[in-house]
C-alpha cells in the first residue's frame, strides 16, 4: 500500500510540475488524472432499509472492476471503485458526489437505488459535467428536466417495468383492477405505468389506495379490496412495504379471487417474504436462472460464483456490474476517459454484459432492455435461490418506452 | 353481503373493519401495558420497550427455526425479554433512582439503540421471514366475510393475557403490593416491604409483555431490527390516550387506537399514521390524565 501511493504521488507531483511549468490548468487535470487509475464512484445506500441490496451492488461492480482489470486495464490503466454510502438520503448522496468529483477527483459515477436520491446524484454529476450512470428506477431521470447529456440510465423505469407486467397480466387475470400503492414518486410512476399499459386491454380500476411509505400494518386497507374481489391488485410498493403487504395480503384469503402483481418483484424481498409470495406476478431486470436460455447470463453468474462463495447475483446486484461495465466497455470504445468521447461512445455501445442485449437510446440514454416476468414459487426448488419461475421476456424495444418529445427532448 | 350501508360502506366490511380494528388494538394492548405500568409504578419512561418487542420477536422465531413449535416459542420470548429485564432494571436503570425522570429516560434511550445494533449485527439487516404458524394459517368465514384465523387467535390470546394481569394485580397479595407501592412507595416500605424488589418485579413484567407483543407481532409482518420503532411511538399513544399506569385505559386506549386506525383506512388511507395522533391530542385537549388515568395508580 505504502509503495503505491509513494509512486501515486510521485507520479502526481511531476506531472503536476510539468503541467505547471506548461502554465495550462485544463492540461494540469488531464495530466493529474491520467497518472492515476480510472476512479469510478459508486454511492449508495449501505446502511438504511435496502442495505442487502446496496452490498450486493457494491459486489457485482467489483466484479466489472476486477474483470477490466485482469484484462489489462486500459492503455495500462487499471479501474478503481470508490464506494461511499449515501445512506438512502438525498441530501447525504449530494455531499457523498460533490467530495468524489472535487477530492477524489472520480472520472466517473455510478450507483443508487432510490429514485430521489439517484435524481440528487444526477443533479450534481450533470452540473460538474461528470458521466453518471444511474443503476436506480426512476423516471423522472429520463425526462429533460433532470437529463444532462452526462445521465445515463442502466436501470429499467417504472413506465417499462409496470408496463410490461401489466402488458403480461390484464389479459390473462381479468381487467378489475385494484392498486394498493406507497404514496410516493415510485407508487405513483409504476401506477401510471400499469394504468398507461392497462389502457389497451380496457382494465376497470375498482379502487386506488394509497398508503404511508413504510407502514408495517397493511390489514386495515384489505377488508375492503377484499370485498371488491378485484381480477388483479397491483402493489405498487418497494422493499419491506412489499414484503409486509403480500404477507399480509395472503393472511386475508385475497389469494382466493385476485391475482397479485408487483411490478418490480425483487429476488431479496421474495427471500425476506417466504412462502407469502407464491403465485405473486412481477417484473424485474435480471433474475440469475436467466443463465437457462441466454449465455452471457451464464458467464456473468459464473463469475459471480466463484468470486463469492456460490453466491447468485440479485437483481440490483447485476445491475451495479452492468452500471460499471458500461461505463468501462465506453472507455475502451472511445479510446479515452475524456467525457465527451465516453458519452459519445456510450450512446453507440452494442451490449450484451449479463442479459442479452442493450443499447442506450440517444434523446435520453435509458437502456433499451428486456423485463423479465417473474412469478414466485416455493415448491420444487432445485436450489434456495431458485424462487421464480420466468414466465415470459418483453423487449428490447423502444417501443415500449415513453417518446422522446412526451419526455420533452427536442429532436 | 348486505344491502345495508353506512356513508356509502355496506354494513358487513364495516363491521370486518371494526373486526380488523379489534385486532389491531390487540398488539397496541399488550405493548401499551408494559409501557403503561412500568411508567404507573416506577416512574421510568422506558424507551427501550421498543427494543424490547423486537428482540422479543427474534427470540421466538429463531427458537422457531430450532423447535418448529410456535406455542414454545409463545413462552420463551416473554421468558427471556423479562428476565434481559431483570438484569437492565438491576444493573442499569437502579442506579440512577431518584435523580428525575430524565436519566432513566436517557438510558433507556442509549439502550435501545444498543439492542437494535446488535441484533442487526447477529442477524443481518434484512429481517427474518415469518408467517403464521400452519394451524393457524388462511382466512375463515365469520359470517361478514373471511377474516384471517391467526388474528381471530390474536384477539382471543390478548383477551386470556389481560384478564390473568388483572387477577394478578387485583386478586393476589403481590398484586396488592404493586398498588399499593404505586400509591405511596414510602409507606410500603415503612411497613417492611423492600419496594426494590417490587419495582425490579415489575419492570420485568413490563419487558416480558413487550416481548410477548412482539412474537404475536412477528406472523404478521415477519421480523427485521427497526420493527419496534413505530411500535414505540404507538405505545406512547395508547399509554397518554389510557392514562398512566392504568390496567384498564391501556386496554381501552389500544383497542380504541386500533380501531381509529381501521375506521380512517376506510375513509381517508393517506391519513391513518395522524389519526392516532389526532386522538391523542383530543385527549390530551379534554381530558389531560388519559380516560382513566388517576395520578400514579393503578386501575
Amino acid at each position: 500500500m505504502g509503495t503505491v501511493f509513494d509512486r501515486r504521488r510521485l507520479l502526481q507531483g511531476s506531472a503536476a510540475a510539468s503541467a505547471l511549468a506548461l502554465a495550462a490548468p485544463a492540461l494540469l487535470r488531464s495530466a493529474a488524472a491520467q497518472a492515476g487509475p480510472i476512479r469510478i464512484g459508486f454511492p449508495v445506500p449501505l446502511t438504511g432499509a435496502f442495505g442487502a441490496e446496496a452490498n450486493d451492488q457494491v459486489r457485482a461492480a467489483q466484479l466489472a472492476i476486477k474483470e477490466f482489470n485482469e484484462a489489462g486495464g486500459f492503455q495500462g490503466r487499471n479501474a478503481e471503485l470508490l464506494v461511499r454510502d449515501d445512506k438512502l438520503n438525498p441530501g447525504e448522496a449530494a455531499t457523498r458526489t460533490l467530495e468524489l468529483i472535487e477530492k477524489d477527483k472520480v472520472n466517473f459515477l455510478v450507483g443508487g437505488l432510490s429514485a430521489a436520491v439517484t435524481l440528487s446524484t444526477n443533479n450534481v454529476a450533470r452540473e460538474r459535467g461528470v458521466i453518471y450512470n444511474s443503476i436506480s428506477q426512476s423516471d423522472a431521470i429520463n425526462e429533460a428536466k433532470d437529463f444532462g447529456r452526462t445521465t445515463f440510465h442502466e436501470a429499467l423505469n417504472p413506465h417499462m417495468t409496470a408496463g410490461a407486467v401489466g402488458r403480461y397480466v390484464f389479459p390473462k387475470s381479468g381487467k378489475r383492477v385494484a392498486f394498493l400503492s406507497a404514496d410516493y414518486a415510485y407508487g405513483h410512476e409504476m401506477m401510471r405505468g400499469f394504468r398507461r399499459a392497462g389502457e389497451a386491454s380496457g382494465i376497470e380500476v375498482v379502487a386506488d389506495i394509497r398508503h404511508p411509505i413504510g407502514a408495517s400494518d397493511y390489514s386495515a386497507f384489505l377488508p375492503r379490496i377484499a370485498a371488491l374481489k378485484p381480477d388483479v391488485l397491483c402493489l405498487c410498493n418497494f422493499g419491506r412495504d412489499q414484503v409486509v403487504s403480500i404477507q399480509q395480503a395472503t393472511e386475508f384469503g385475497l389469494k382466493r379471487n385476485t391475482k397479485l402483481v408487483a411490478p418490480v418483484l425483487l429476488f431479496t424481498a421474495r427471500k425476506a417474504g417466504g412462502d407469502a409470495f407464491d403465485g405473486v406476478i412481477g417484473g424485474t431486470s435480471y433474475y440469475w436462472r436467466l443463465e437457462d436460455s441466454v449465455p452471457s447470463a451464464k458467464a456473468f453468474n459464473d463469475r459471480f460464483r466463484a468470486a463469492y462463495n456460490g453466491a447468485v447475483p440479485s437483481d440490483y446486484g447485476a445491475l451495479g456490474y452492468a452500471g460499471v461495465r458500461s461505463v468501462l466497455e465506453g472507455v475502451k470504445a472511445a479510446g479515452s476517459v475524456e467525457t465527451d468521447k465516453v458519452v459519445a461512445a456510450m450512446e453507440n455501445l452494442k451490449a450484451d454484459f449479463y442479459k442479452g442485449p442493450q443499447s442506450f437510446r440517444k434523446c435520453d440514454h435509458q437502456s433499451v432492455q428486456s423485463v423479465l416476468i417473474v412469478e414466485a414459487k416455493s415448491k420444487d426448488l432445485k436450489t434456495p435461490d431458485d424462487v421464480f419461475t420466468i414466465l415470459g421476456t418483453e423487449g428490447p424495444d423502444e417501443r415500449f418506452l415513453r417518446g422522446c418529445d412526451e419526455l420533452g427532448h427536442k429532436a | 353481503m348486505s344491502d345495508i350501508t353506512i356513508g356509502g360502506f355496506p354494513l358487513d366490511l364495516l363491521a370486518l373493519q371494526l373486526v380488523t380494528g379489534i385486532a389491531l388494538g390487540a398488539i397496541y394492548v399488550l405493548v401499551g401495558i408494559g409501557l403503561s405500568l412500568i411508567f404507573g409504578l416506577m416512574n421510568v419512561v422506558n424507551f427501550a420497550h421498543g427494543a424490547f418487542f423486537m428482540a422479543g420477536a427474534y427470540v421466538g422465531v429463531f427458537l422457531y427455526g430450532f423447535t418448529g413449535s410456535f406455542w414454545l416459542s409463545l413462552v420463551a420470548a416473554p421468558l427471556a425479554m423479562g428476565l434481559l429485564g431483570l438484569v437492565v432494571e438491576r444493573v442499569l436503570v437502579r442506579p440512577l433512582y431518584g435523580r428525575g425522570i430524565d436519566d432513566p429516560l436517557l438510558l433507556t434511550f442509549g439502550l435501545s439503540y444498543v439492542m437494535i445494533e446488535s441484533v442487526r449485527i447477529a442477524f443481518g439487516l434484512t429481517g427474518l421471514p415469518f408467517g403464521a404458524p400452519p394451524e393457524l394459517r388462511g382466512a375463515v368465514d365469520i359470517g361478514i366475510g373471511y377474516f384471517p384465523l391467526y388474528r381471530l387467535f390474536l384477539i382471543g390470546f390478548a383477551l386470556v393475557v389481560v384478564g390473568a394481569l388483572w387477577l394478578f394485580i387485583e386478586r393476589t397479595p403481590f398484586g396488592l403490593v404493586i398498588r399499593a407501592g404505586a400509591r405511596d412507595p414510602q409507606i410500603v416500605q415503612v411497613l417492611g416491604i423492600e419496594i426494590a424488589k417490587v419495582w425490579l418485579a415489575v419492570f420485568a413484567l413490563g419487558c416480558a409483555l413487550a416481548g410477548l407483543a412482539g412474537i404475536l407481532a412477528a406472523p404478521l409482518q415477519g421480523v427485521t431490527p427497526e420493527m419496534g420503532i413505530p411500535v414505540l411511538a404507538e405505545a406512547f399513544v395508547v399509554t397518554v390516550v389510557g392514562g398512566m399506569g392504568s390496567l384498564g385505559g391501556a386496554v381501552l386506549a389500544g383497542l380504541l387506537v386500533g380501531i381509529v386506525v381501521a375506521m380512517t383506512s376506510l375513509v381517508a388511507p393517506d391519513m391513518t399514521k395522524m389519526a392516532i395522533f389526532a386522538l391523542m391530542a383530543l385527549v390530551l385537549l379534554v381530558r389531560p390524565r388519559g380516560l382513566l388515568g388517576r395520578a400514579g395508580a393503578l386501575g
